[in-house]
């Protein structure tokens, strides 16, 4: 348990992220924090992934020297998700941010459940 | 490799392209352009059903002519191929259906974004529907989420962006979850294509190696796609999302977006866990239990709701609970059951938000109760339309629901285990749903002089013929069942 424990130490800092992150998007009130929740869950995933695909000793998958042995470069496929995960959280996030900006603009506050009170008051 | 074979991308691509084509054209235009991307789309999707049905067998594109593990693929079979068809049918009658008041509650300049938002939703659907590789899924779950959400908030005040936000935080748990999910499997497996992943997890569960990692990867996935699909405990947004947005967008939701994921869901189990492992775990028994208390308490809240597009929006939690139900008996016939139950919600679903539609629209835009009395005197086809709709969700015969509901109870019948549970709920929600529904129907069908009787109802063409259409698509699948039930047999097995 313990070797274990340290051996995959990047993945478990990686599960508290999640953790935090997730804990945060489902339980904070100002949408602002929501987001950087989502920001926190998105990037531990990243980290996961980064530390999975990462072999000791080996370098980037980029051909430089002309070395082709596949010994000589970390597992490439890993990096590839995590930029099409980047790109899709970016966009998620600026999505988000957008409707933030609209709310803000129309109820002048960033709490949810203030903003759901404030639409019940409406009544429409 | 027959031509034909290419029409799956095709068809994903269409929708893609015409997604982004429509940008720059103007509302009227993209408005056609949209019908006929989707019309061709389900004439390519139906010429891929019988193509497959005719061979019998499945098959697998690959994406550039890379061969598996390195290429991305696609694959179709009978029940994907005649899940586009119906897709793409409910979608265009959801859209016919809701169309004049997508033009009253949508800024002229913008009408455009809507049709780019449903080509993108179509084309993720397809894609959802038709890929064997899972982080392509998981990129087009995305697509869908974000094109979905503005389907909610293109109307235009604060109820939506408030629901389009609280769907988004919920979507976005899901996917998060879903996302990890993926991962872990792929450091399990090595692999990111359904099949392979399948063949590595078989060796890993008969070794018994990294139980407790599969266990949590399972649950993760699982877990995702129900949260993204309105699963009871996480329905929360459901009521806003489809009460106030846009009739055509509450009806391509509740009866397309959430059964993508279901649809995906239901792949994952056979396609990339295998489906003996996936018992095995006794995920299916939280599902059935999760499943069960979404069928009561969906139609429970459904029964509290004084507003009647969110009272349909209840039902639809309770519907989906009626799916998982089925998911969770863990038998080929419940299998079977709940996919019939796809089908049946989202034609009885798109019918019953339409309808609901123009019953407010001939109570002066009211969605309370009160000033619903005697509305279908005042527009007749939504009035028939909505009884037809209900009763097919209360589960009579004739109608598309009865025979889910008694496909459901055939199936409880097969699991001695699950029997008991699952037939009681199963009436408890029938009489609940009954409820909620005839209680409607008899408030619209009640005569009153109203000072909404003496204005004229202009009657919408487009209006009329969907609704009628989707009441002819609940009778077809009420009377011929046997079809569309051999269709999900075969597509099942072509699953395996």
């Amino acid at each position: 348990m313990g070797a274990n424990l340290f051996a995959n130490f990047g993945e478990a800092v990686a599960m508290v992220l999640f953790g935090i992150g997730f804990t945060n998007l489902l339980l904070q009130k100002n949408l602002i924090k929501k987001i950087i929740g989502l920001n926190i869950m998105d990037s531990a995933i990243y980290l996961f992934l980064a530390e999975k695909g990462y072999i000791e000793g080996r370098t980037a998958p980029i051909v430089v020297d002309g070395i082709q042995s596949v010994e000589a470069y970390i597992n490439p496929v890993p990096s590839g998700l995590v930029l099409t995960g980047i790109v899709v959280s970016v966009s998620v996030t600026a999505l988000m941010l957008s409707l933030t900006i609209r709310l803000y603009r129309r109820y002048h506050t960033l709490d949810l459940d203030e903003i759901s009170a404030l639409l019940k008051k409406e009544g429409k | 490799m027959a031509f034909i074979q290419n029409f799956p991308f095709f068809s994903i691509i269409i929708s893609l392209f015409s997604g982004a084509i429509s940008s720059i054209l103007n509302g009227r235009a993209a408005r056609v352009l949209n019908r006929i991307v989707i019309i061709v789309v389900a004439v390519l999707s139906a010429v891929t059903l019988f193509y497959t049905w005719g061979t019998g067998t499945s098959y697998v594109f690959w994406m550039g002519h890379f061969p598996a593990p390195f290429g991305n693929e696609i694959r179709a079979g009978v029940l994907e191929a005649g899940m586009a068809v119906f897709f793409c049918l409910v979608m265009l009658l959801s859209l016919w259906g809701g169309r004049e008041h997508l033009e009253e509650e949508i800024e002229g300049s913008k009408q455009n974004y809507y049709y780019i938002l449903t080509n993108l939703l179509l084309c993720s659907l397809l894609a959802l529907l038709y890929t064997n590789d899972l982080f392509t899924a998981y990129v087009f779950v995305e697509i869908n989420t974000i094109s979905a959400c503005g389907l909610i908030m293109i109307r235009q005040n604060g109820r939506t962006i408030e629901a389009a936000v609280r769907y988004m935080i919920m979507s976005l748990l899901g996917s998060g979850m879903l996302l990890m999910g993926l991962c872990m499997l792929y450091d399990l497996t090595g692999h990111l294509l359904m099949s392979n992943i399948q063949e590595a997890v078989a060796i890993l569960h008969a070794s018994g190696e990294y139980k407790i990692p599969l266990t949590v990867t399972i649950g993760l996935m699982t877990v995702g796609l129900a949260i993204k699909s309105a699963l009871f405990p996480f329905h929360t947004w459901v009521p806003d999302a489809y009460g106030y947005s846009t009739a055509s967008s509450a009806a391509i939701l509740s009866s397309l977006v959430s059964k993508g994921y279901i649809f995906l869901l239901i792949k994952i189990i056979y396609r990339v866990i295998g489906f003996e492992t996936f018992h095995d775990t006794k995920i299916v028994n939280v599902l059935f239990v999760f499943g069960l208390a979404g069928m009561i308490f969906g139609s429970l809240s459904a029964i509290k709701e004084d507003d009647i597009r969110r009272m349909i929006a209840f039902s639809s939690v309770a519907q989906i609970g009626y799916i998982y139900m089925g998911i969770g008996m863990g038998t080929r016939a419940g299998m079977v059951a709940a996919i019939f139950h796809i089908f049946s919600h989202a034609a009885t679903k798109a019918l019953l938000f339409i309808a609901g539609v123009g019953l407010t629209d001939a109570s002066g835009d009211n969605v309370r109760f009160i000033p619903l009395t005697g509305a279908a005197y005042r527009n007749k086809i939504a009035g028939v339309a909505f009884a037809a709709g209900s009763l097919s969700m209360v589960g009579m015969p004739l109608l598309s629901g009865f025979i889910s509901k008694l496909l459901f109870a055939q199936a409880a019948v097969q699991n001695q285990g699950k029997l008991l549970p699952a037939l009681i709920v199963l009436a408890l929600s029938t009489i609940l749903n009954a409820i909620y529904f005839i209680k409607t129907v008899i408030r619209i069908y009640t005569p009153v002089q109203s000072d909404f009787a003496g204005r004229r109802i202009k009657t919408q063409v487009l209006f009329a013929v969907s609704s009628v259409l989707l009441v002819v698509l609940n009778l077809y699948l009420g009377c011929m069942s046997q079809f569309l039930v051999d269709l999900i047999e075969k597509g099942l097995g072509m699953f395996a």
